[in-house]
């Protein structure tokens, strides 16, 4: 057998000449630019183009060196491909011009006169360093580059920790150690928030869910502020301007085009330090904006195919931004797989959170549809077969679908309606008991026939009031964003303690800190994946303004200062992680029956009010405690504890009477929200065997398990003192 | 300054001597030096950089080529690189590849 030549390509030279470039005909496959041996394969897509041209610019320059208008033959199908020999990759920016009808009631909106940035782009320049004003006459705003995806990832591949187990912490690139607390080396970038991998890591997070981190232009916020008159910002960045692109302004090496680099290096380094990454990406619109946005890529290129217009060509506003994308046309669909597929294979990125997810399944008119072939796909797709897809369950015109996203077994949701009757349990509204065991429980009268993990619970997000303004405000206080406290959400479910804003009173300082404590004991010992908010472990405020999505500034950023000033706070929740990482049967996969399926004497969940196994369901009680039964745990695969917790979200103390444990167990306390807490495994024995006296608005965690020799002791002692 | 660089080979340890910019321009010839000192089965490399103006990400690039051109066993030093210089290979998470040493 003789074996190939294969040393060398033959079509690695060029065919034609278009002024002094030497091009041939491209691959059309794959999309965007591709290094190739010699040169750049370029190919676009766009059905409606009469002409296409690939615009080349020197880096940084304000006029275009070359265009050069795709020949007829390198045409297939809609897609323009053409191969260029020759370029210098690190000085290059390129963007397409396209030719076409102008006609908005029959969808067209083609202008020539704009330069288009590859809706594939793996790399914008154009806004390298975050909040620098540019040059707003420039002709080509968000450039396209070429990049080399050869980055070294040595053994790293996502983690695959089972979606039960995440603990995920939600958090944005800039806002974590912009603050010139964070004492990091490039604060308000990637390879700032991997100098503090090491706090996420004490804190025992598995999991960190970035704001969006997709190209977007933070100056696209036309607001003042009304008193300062200062800039505001696009700060959380939910306006994609290009979905191939690590924000360039996050990188503190973005000014010489290394972004991918140093985001791919905080992922590795975070890989290795045992926590996935999850992106909040925001598929249900673009900057583009309405009629009167910006032309900026896909509105230039195929207007219709991108967008849900009217039967008059305007633009569907289901986003409550100005457009909403066609998720659900066969372009788009592929548009938006060959992204996420793109995020995993070359950034091994864990998992999605998808905002405003229920405009994913929404038909081309609008129509929420029932079995949406985006959503079926990404749930059947090879390359994300082990991704976590998060959803958003509703968005902004009403379609509200926790519970019934199409799930395809595959789907977990933000699950809205734990954070709020959470809230106002404990808060003390009445009427709750019912409803907070189902939430505690993995709100399986929402998610039937899934496993817990399709509940992400969390109290609070960066939508919203932080949980310690939560316990602080009873208003929002949203001026600082320039519409008279008009934007925001009104339904907040908070009780300010008392006392509207910061308070002198201990009173009011303490009872905050409890309840901050007992939303944290009730989060983080449900049945489902718990979601912490960035700072909320410290307290973090932003003075009751829950809209920040503007303020880049301290009411945004996280303070490093309270890590000492709240490090009570950080204490107890430190422990309730660890508490749960320690404890399986808080994390088992199926819901809960309230039967005993192992045959401990134990059904896996129990309830019980101020009588043991006697709950009180009456709409005046605020008293709720569970007991999962450690033989349950992981389905009985696994040996654990029992686990007890109670809440008391009423203003009187209750003494509680304690379910019997197995003989020779006996009840150990890990944590009093009034008093304290105790490290995990090291929990003393409570002096009295089966009551407990738990204060006004406070928590408790106990652990059931045999009782040990430190235990005789603080019996002995225990003794003593009676 | 104008590109240039420098092969030494002493004993089994490497050096190479980079002068100006390292950017996609140069990187091949940097690149080259690199494959060198590999077929000649140095234990270690030094890379000399106090002459080294710039570093652009086709350079940085050009380290990782030289861990994975030498394999893992060999020691890959860059020695006296500018604090500009040494600070982009830190942020970018370069410095997982190789030692960076002060002169």
């Amino acid at each position: 057998m003789t074996t190939p030549d294969m040393r060398e390509r033959i079509d690695g030279f060029p065919t034609h000449r278009i002024g002094p470039y030497r091009v041939r005909a491209g691959r059309p496959f794959p999309y965007g630019a591709t290094p190739v041996p010699g040169g750049v394969n370029f190919s676009v897509y766009s059905d409606g183009a009469t002409t296409m041209s690939l615009v080349l610019f020197e880096r940084g320059a304000a006029q275009p060196s070359a265009e050069l208008e795709f020949p007829p033959e390198f045409c297939i199908g809609s897609v323009y491909a053409m191969t260029v020999f020759g370029l210098d990759l690190e000085n290059l920016e390129y963007g397409f011009r396209a030719d076409g009808p102008f006609d908005p009631a029959r969808g067209d909106r083609f202008d020539a006169g704009k330069v288009l940035s590859d809706p594939y782009a793996r790399l914008i320049s154009g806004r390298e360093v975050w909040g620098t004003e540019p040059d707003w006459d420039n002709i080509y705003h968000y450039r396209s580059q070429v990049v080399n995806d050869d980055f070294d990832w040595g053994g790293d591949q996502p983690l695959r920790i089972p979606a039960e187990d995440l603990v995920i912490y939600e958090t944005h690139v800039r806002g974590f150690t912009r603050h010139p607390s964070s004492r990091v080396s490039a604060p308000g970038t990637y390879a700032g928030l991997r100098e503090k991998i090491p706090y996420l890591r004490d804190l025992g997070v598995n999991c960190v869910e970035l704001l969006p981190v997709f190209e977007f232009d933070e100056l696209d916020n036309p607001r003042t502020d009304p008193v300062s008159g200062e800039r505001l910002y696009n700060y959380w960045g939910y306006n994609t301007v290009s979905f191939f692109a690590p924000k360039a302004g996050y990188a503190a090496t973005g000014p010489f085009g290394m972004q991918a680099d140093e985001f791919k290096t905080l992922v590795k380094e975070l890989h290795k330090a045992g926590i996935e990454v999850v992106l909040d990406v925001v598929f249900n619109h673009t900057a583009e904006g309405n009629e009167q946005g910006p032309t900026i890529s896909f509105r230039g290129l195929d207007n219709a195919t991108y967008y849900m217009l009217t039967p008059r060509g305007e633009y569907y506003n289901f986003s409550g931004t100005g457009n909403t994308v066609n998720c659900n046309h066969p372009v788009v669909r592929d548009f938006v797989l060959s992204c996420l597929r793109h995020w995993v294979a070359e950034y091994h990125i864990d998992g999605f959170r998808f905002d405003l997810a229920a405009i994913l399944d929404r038909a081309p008119d609008g129509t929420p549809l029932p079995n949406p072939p985006l959503l079926e796909q990404l749930a059947h797709d090879p390359i994300l077969r082990h991704t976590k897809l998060i959803a958003e369950a509703w968005d902004a015109a009403g379609l509200y679908q926790v519970g019934n996203f199409p799930n395809y077994g595959r789907w977990s949701e933000w699950n809205g309606k734990y954070r709020d009757t959470v809230r106002r349990f404990v808060k003390g509204e009445p009427g709750l008991v019912g409803e907070l065991a189902t939430r505690m429980a993995g709100s399986p009268d929402l998610y039937q026939g899934r496993t817990s993990s399709a509940s992400v619970n969390f109290i609070t997000a960066h939508d919203g009031f932080t949980l310690a303004d939560l316990v602080s405000y009873n208003d929002k206080h949203n001026e600082a964003n320039g519409e008279n406290n008009n934007d925001g959400a009104d339904d907040n479910n908070s009780w300010n303690c008392g006392e509207e804003g910061p308070s002198a009173s201990s009173h009011v300082r303490e009872l905050r800190l409890r309840q901050m404590k007992n939303l944290l004991t009730i989060l983080l010992t449900s049945q489902g994946i718990p979601m912490i908010l960035a700072g909320d472990e410290v307290g973090r405020t932003q003075l009751g303004n829950n809209n920040t999505y503007c303020q880049d500034n301290e009411l945004s950023w996280f303070d490093w200062g309270l890590v000492d000033a709240n490090a009570e706070l950080l204490g107890f929740v430190r422990s309730m992680i660890a508490f749960r990482h320690a404890h399986p049967v808080l994390r088992t996969s199926d819901h809960p029956t309230g039967t005993d399926r192992v045959g401990s004497g134990y059904p896996d969940v129990s309830w019980h009010g101020v009588r043991a196994w006697a709950p009180d369901w009456a709409d005046h009680c605020r008293v709720l405690a569970m007991m999962r039964c450690g033989r349950h745990a992981k389905s009985g695969s696994v040996a654990d504890d029992h686990v007890y917790v109670a809440v008391n979200a009423h203003w009187e103390a209750h003494d509680l009477e304690l379910p019997a444990l197995p003989e020779g167990q006996r009840w150990h306390l890990f944590a009093d929200t009034g008093t304290t807490v105790h490290p995990v495994g090291a929990e003393p024995g409570l002096q009295h065997p089966w009551r407990y006296h738990l204060g006004a608005h406070s928590a408790v965690v106990l652990v059931g398990r045999t009782a040990d020799r430190d235990d005789h002791q603080t019996q002995k002692e225990n003794h003593r003192g009676f | 300054m104008a590109f240039d660089v420098r092969l030494r080979i002493n004993d089994k340890v490497a050096t190479i001597e980079l002068k100006g910019e390292l950017d996609a321009s140069t990187a091949g010839e940097f690149h080259e030096t690199v494959g060198k000192a590999a077929g000649a089965g140095a234990v270690e490399l030094v890379i000399r950089a106090e002459q080294l103006g710039y570093l652009s990400s086709a350079g940085l690039r050009s380290l990782v080529f030289a861990r994975q051109k030498m394999g893992d066993g060999v020691r890959i030093a860059v020695v006296g690189a500018s604090e500009p210089v040494a600070r982009t290979i830190r942020l970018a998470g370069f410095d997982h590849s190789i030692d960076l040493v002060d002169a």
